[in-house]
């Protein structure tokens, strides 16, 4: 059952389309990669799902709940890293994961439980008193993805999960999805094509706000001549440019 | 109550004690409150001059709270949405399971708390008044009451602009713009510019009319009711402001 379904999904700012009716889903059990290059309309995309922007056209549903006709409902099911992992830097890592876990509803022990299992899952537990502004920028990232997953939704977002880690707070961030992968969809925009060859079991491409593509990584690898994955972005997103 | 709601008053009470630690954990709501009962010091005592006046009222106490709110309330209001725009976490607001009004409640709530909490630093005033002569206490509480409405309505102002505006120099400026302009509509020499049905219609549109009925301690419903629809004006911008900016 796809627990994420992104229906013909549009969005224009003044006279440019960032997205053109794009459309796809994301079952349970699946990481799908949301693939395309910069200003190809994956940001803009994943704020309509989440709620934080208006579609011209289209819709979304989350868990069976519309973004557009049961947002609230739709967005306690889904756990959203935004890019750049905005946080509240003058609170602590607690009291911000608390802030997240009441506002989806999580009664006070059931938040103090859900903090501890977060806290664990993302290894922040040793950081958890201090004030995030006092954090580096590995584990604000981590507080940030442990913030989306305080409420244990069945669907995630991850915007760029990865951008500006090191290479070992990728491969924990990494390891950190892997595991939670079996019991959610999640879909997670990335440049970092190994990491969808590691990671994801299919990939979503899109470039000037058009779907391109919607085939596991290893189909899309043999669709080029050369059998890679970064061949087979290329040919799909460097064509358009060029039209 | 249904789980709509539910979850909205859910996410208003997480909104309105993360924006209470982020007064109270931070100098900002310590030094608002200082600076506020200083200058409600000085001018109580050096402008309205309260020992010459000889009476067991607080009436110039009262007489300034429009004035110094005008300046005070948007200072502490103007970062409520500002901060939110500048610092990328409106996104994470927008994105949490509530509605828009929950989160303008929330923030709103938050804000008139410090606001409630200077003005009961002031009670001292009032103690001092009572052990001097025999005051008329209800008078006196019903000011405070409608004081604290009167907050509101400043706080609402400044709340709605800095949504609207998303920079909280910008939003401090246009507050203390609109503001002054609700104040001074119910100001003598702006009454004496128009004829007089208009300078009554303007009157009727002041936060500072509203008030002096109840610095003599007269309760008037339509100042009641002025007050409170006022606040809810403003908060309904607020959440429209707030909802436009999911427009992209």
């Amino acid at each position: 059952m796809e627990m994420l379904k992104v229906d013909s999904l549009a969005k224009s700012f003044g006279s440019r389309h960032a997205v053109r009716g794009v459309s796809f889903g994301v079952a349970t059990g699946e990481t799908v990669a949301f693939l395309g290059p910069n200003g190809a309309g994956k940001s803009t995309t994943l704020r309509m799902i989440a709620g934080f922007l208006e579609p011209d056209a289209g819709d979304a549903t989350i868990n069976g709940s519309s973004i557009l006709t049961d947002r609230t409902k739709a967005q306690l099911s889904l756990g959203y890293l935004a890019e750049g992992a905005p946080l509240y830097l003058d609170l602590s890592v607690s009291d911000f994961l608390g802030f997240l876990a009441r506002t989806h509803g999580l009664a006070r022990t059931a938040a103090r439980e859900a903090i501890a299992r977060v806290a664990q899952d993302a290894s922040i537990a040793d950081v958890l008193s201090r004030p995030i502004e006092t954090l580096s920028k590995g584990y604000r990232r981590r507080v940030a993805l442990a913030g989306a997953i305080v409420h244990d939704p069945p669907v995630l977002i991850l915007d760029e999960p990865t951008d500006g880690l090191d290479p070992n707070q990728k491969m924990a961030m990494r390891a950190l999805i892997a595991r939670m992968s079996p019991s959610k969809a999640i879909l997670i925009s990335t440049h970092q094509l190994d990491e969808v060859e590691a990671m994801c079991s299919r990939a979503v491409v899109i470039d000037r706000g058009e779907l391109k593509a919607d085939a596991t990584p290893a189909d899309l690898a043999k669709s080029t001549a050369s059998g890679k994955l970064e061949d087979a972005f290329h040919a799909l997103t460097r064509t358009e440019k060029a039209a | 109550m249904n789980q709509s709601f539910r979850q909205a008053t859910n996410a208003l009470r997480a909104v309105y004690l993360r924006e209470l630690a982020a007064y109270f954990l931070t100098p900002l709501a310590y030094v608002f409150i200082a600076i506020f009962l200083i200058a409600l010091g000085a001018f109580t005592f050096q402008i309205g001059r309260f020992f010459d006046t000889n009476q067991a009222d607080l009436a110039p106490f009262f007489l300034f709270h429009p004035w110094l709110y005008l300046v005070f309330l948007p200072a502490i209001a103007m970062r409520l949405w500002a901060d939110e725009a500048r610092g990328g976490t409106l996104e994470l607001l927008l994105t949490l399971p509530a509605p828009s009004w929950s989160l303008v409640l929330g923030k709103f709530l938050a804000a008139w708390t410090v606001a409630g909490a200077a003005l009961l630093l002031t009670t001292p005033m009032w103690i001092s008044v009572a052990w001097l002569g025999k005051p008329d206490n209800a008078a006196i509480a019903l000011a405070y009451a409608m004081s604290f409405l009167m907050a509101g309505g400043y706080l609402a102002i400044a709340c709605a602009l800095s949504a609207a505006a998303g920079n909280q120099v910008v939003a401090f400026v246009l507050s203390v713009a609109v503001g002054f302009v609700f104040t001074a509509a119910g100001l003598p020499l702006v009454a004496s510019a128009f004829g007089p049905g208009l300078a009554e219609a303007l009157a009727s549109f002041s936060l500072l009319t509203h008030f002096e009925a109840a610095q003599h301690g007269v309760l008037e419903a339509r100042a009641l009711v002025f007050y409170i629809g006022f606040i809810a004006l403003w908060l309904t911008f607020n959440a429209i402001w707030v909802s436009a900016r999911k427009g992209g």
